[in-house]
């Protein structure tokens, strides 16, 4: 069982997953980080971005890999309007209430879904879906090497609208200290706004590198945002090299284990990992000490 | 003995709907919207009173109702004891859940997150332990007598979830005027302070958790008696979690009827919202979802705070005249 034959495609594939997991963990750290805030609402915005993948194919015939230019400044728009329009002005300055606001964003997007497609799961039919490359000990699929990929060219955008950018600067002054970058006259709301636009985007690349491979329903999201919160509470909270380091770790882990013990044990060993970090390392691997 | 008379009254108003209403919709009805209020008086106590926001009370009310099922279908036990049985085994749930999140100290958002994770962990544990029923579920003999907790008659199961209710009224009466609910109250507002003064936060919140699971669980063992069946998405799924926390926010947590009003309310609601478009799937849910965003937005303090908020904003608002004129 523990030959190299099976595990090292095993730990390959956990990979190449792990990096779309840690591309939708980037956009739950990156508001953390900033608003101090999990946002519930992460599961049900990819669910989202994931069928407008699917609509983008089947509809408007634009290859997902394509879409992603389309459908991610869209998801910035979209995650701009709802921290500016909804959740914000409806939290009143409150943490508890901001988790109940995008608690409750998450029961109305899923659900608006349900009631709009119903329960079907569909996928998509690209002539790519199965190509792989032979590297002569084991075969990679493409689609997840595309992914892989393109989840760290997300990465050094990010990078570099962080270090480069003024509302790059605007935005870690304000993860920093909001009340000194409010005196700086900083907008705190529209930053807020921006760095929501920014979690939602992420996630928006995340569905349209999936939909290639993987299905759509109006549950889709939920998989990979619960185990986002592992990845996120892992690698620390508002740490976005400890996102990217949680998400390779947590996807080896899971291929690993679902080896080992099956499919559906497979995610109890990742929340077996979750409840296990939060109780005895809850700063998590990268962040610093609260 | 201020408080407990309008308890007493509300309780005695209810009690006389079934001798009114004989259909079997409406009593099914108030009898779902009971059940979801008691969810909710459980929630209420942590998360109304202590503050800590669970996001997956689906732990207590699961355990609830797996318990008095295969308590009864494995094990051959009465149902009544079952039904104790299950209340109980909620209370230890929210010793362990509580013990293991306190004592690390997870408050806010990880709190919900730990809660959350937990009942996600326990879904798809009995959605492959055999002695759950695995994915098929557990499935009750229909037995139709006093002694296996069974009832012909709606009314019968409508009086006794209405006793729970009761019941989970008084506790919470009790906690609120009590020594202890003076210091979740305070552990509410500013944990740190209430510490300084010598508040042993831990084991004030874990004994909100014990109540708060007991409570929510005695939901899910009456969820298995009344409709005879449960699986592991019933039990543990995210359904129960948001419902049992919609109820108290939007009635008005941190208060004696505010479950009650919210569970009401939200039920009218989501039957509207079904009458209205037919049997559509999902959009009752995403009217609750709107509901809750309203609530938290316009009426912080709930259904039960509206007429205090406006008479407040009233008053404000005849200040303002007044220094104006």
């Amino acid at each position: 069982m523990l030959s190299p034959v099976i595990l090292i495609p095993a730990l390959l594939n956990g990979l190449l997953t792990g990096a779309v997991y840690a591309l939708v963990a980037l956009g739950l750290t990156l508001i953390y980080g900033v608003l101090h805030i999990i946002n519930f609402a992460h599961g049900a915005l990819l669910t989202a971005a994931m069928f407008a993948a699917y609509f983008a194919f089947q509809v408007l015939g634009i290859d997902p890999y394509l879409s992603i230019f389309l459908i991610a400044p869209l998801f910035f728009a979209i995650g701009y309007a709802l921290q500016r329009f909804v959740i914000g002005p409806a939290s009143h300055g409150e943490d508890r209430n901001m988790l109940l606001v995008t608690l409750g964003l998450a029961v109305v997007i899923e659900n608006a879904l349900l009631f709009g497609f119903r329960a079907d799961t569909r996928t998509i039919d690209v002539p790519y879906a199965f190509q792989s490359i032979d590297l002569g000990f084991t075969y990679l699929a493409v689609p997840r090497l595309v992914g892989f990929v393109a989840v760290f060219a997300v990465a050094v955008v990010l990078w570099l609208i962080m270090t480069l950018t003024d509302i790059g600067r605007a935005i870690r002054a304000v993860a920093k200290e909001k009340l000194g970058a409010q005196l700086a006259g900083i907008d705190v709301a529209h930053v807020y706004a921006v760095t929501f636009g920014l979690g939602t985007a992420c996630v928006a690349v995340a569905a349209c590198l999936l939909m290639p491979t993987y299905y759509v329903n109006p549950g889709a999201g939920n998989a990979f945002v619960l185990v986002a919160f592992t990845i996120v509470v892992l690698g620390g909270m508002g740490s976005v090299p400890g996102a990217v380091v949680g998400g390779l770790v947590i996807g080896v882990v899971e291929s690993l284990s679902s080896l080992f013990l099956g499919d559906s044990l497979g995610q109890v060993g990742i929340f077996l990992i979750f409840i296990a970090v939060l109780l005895v390392r809850p700063q998590g691997l990268f962040g610093a000490k609260a | 003995m201020r408080s407990f008379v309008p308890i007493a009254i509300v309780v005695a108003a209810l009690a006389v709907v079934p001798l009114l209403v004989h259909s079997n919709v409406v009593l099914n009805f108030l009898v779902v919207a009971l059940m979801i209020a008691l969810a909710g008086q459980g929630w209420n106590i942590l998360g109304g009173y202590g503050g800590q926001y669970s996001f997956g009370h689906a732990i207590f009310f699961g355990t609830g109702a797996y318990v008095t099922a295969i308590l009864q279908v494995k094990f051959g036990v009465n149902a009544w004891l079952a039904f104790g049985t299950g209340i109980a085994a909620g209370a230890v749930v929210g010793v362990v859940v509580g013990w293991l999140a306190f004592r690390a100290g997870l408050r806010g958002s990880y709190f919900a997150l730990v809660t959350l994770a937990f009942a996600e962990v326990l879904r798809i544990l009995a959605s492959v332990t055999p002695i759950t029923g695995a994915g098929v579920g557990t499935l009750l003999k229909l037995d139709l007598r006093f002694a296996a907790l069974q009832f012909e008659s709606r009314a019968v199961f409508y009086w006794l979830i209405l006793a729970l209710v009761a019941v989970a009224l008084i506790v919470t009466y009790a906690v609120e005027r009590s020594r202890f609910g003076a210091w979740l109250t305070a552990v509410r507002e500013n944990e740190d302070a209430a510490r300084a003064l010598g508040v042993d936060a831990v084991a004030v919140k874990l004994g909100a958790m014990v109540i708060s699971g007991a409570i929510t669980a005695a939901a899910g063992c009456f969820y298995s008696q009344y409709f005879l069946f449960v699986d592991s998405h019933i039990a543990y799924g995210a359904w129960i979690s948001v419902e049992a926390l919609l109820t108290p926010i939007i009635g008005g947590a941190g208060t004696i009827f505010g479950p009650l009003v919210g569970a009401l309310v939200v039920k009218a609601l989501g039957e509207g919202a079904l009458l209205v478009t037919g049997q559509a799937p999902g959009l009752d849910l995403v009217v609750f979802g709107i509901v809750l965003i309203a609530v938290v937005g316009l009426a912080p303090r709930g259904l039960v705070g509206l007429r205090a908020q406006l008479a407040a904003r009233w008053r404000r608002a005849r200040a303002g005249e007044a220094s104006r004129g």
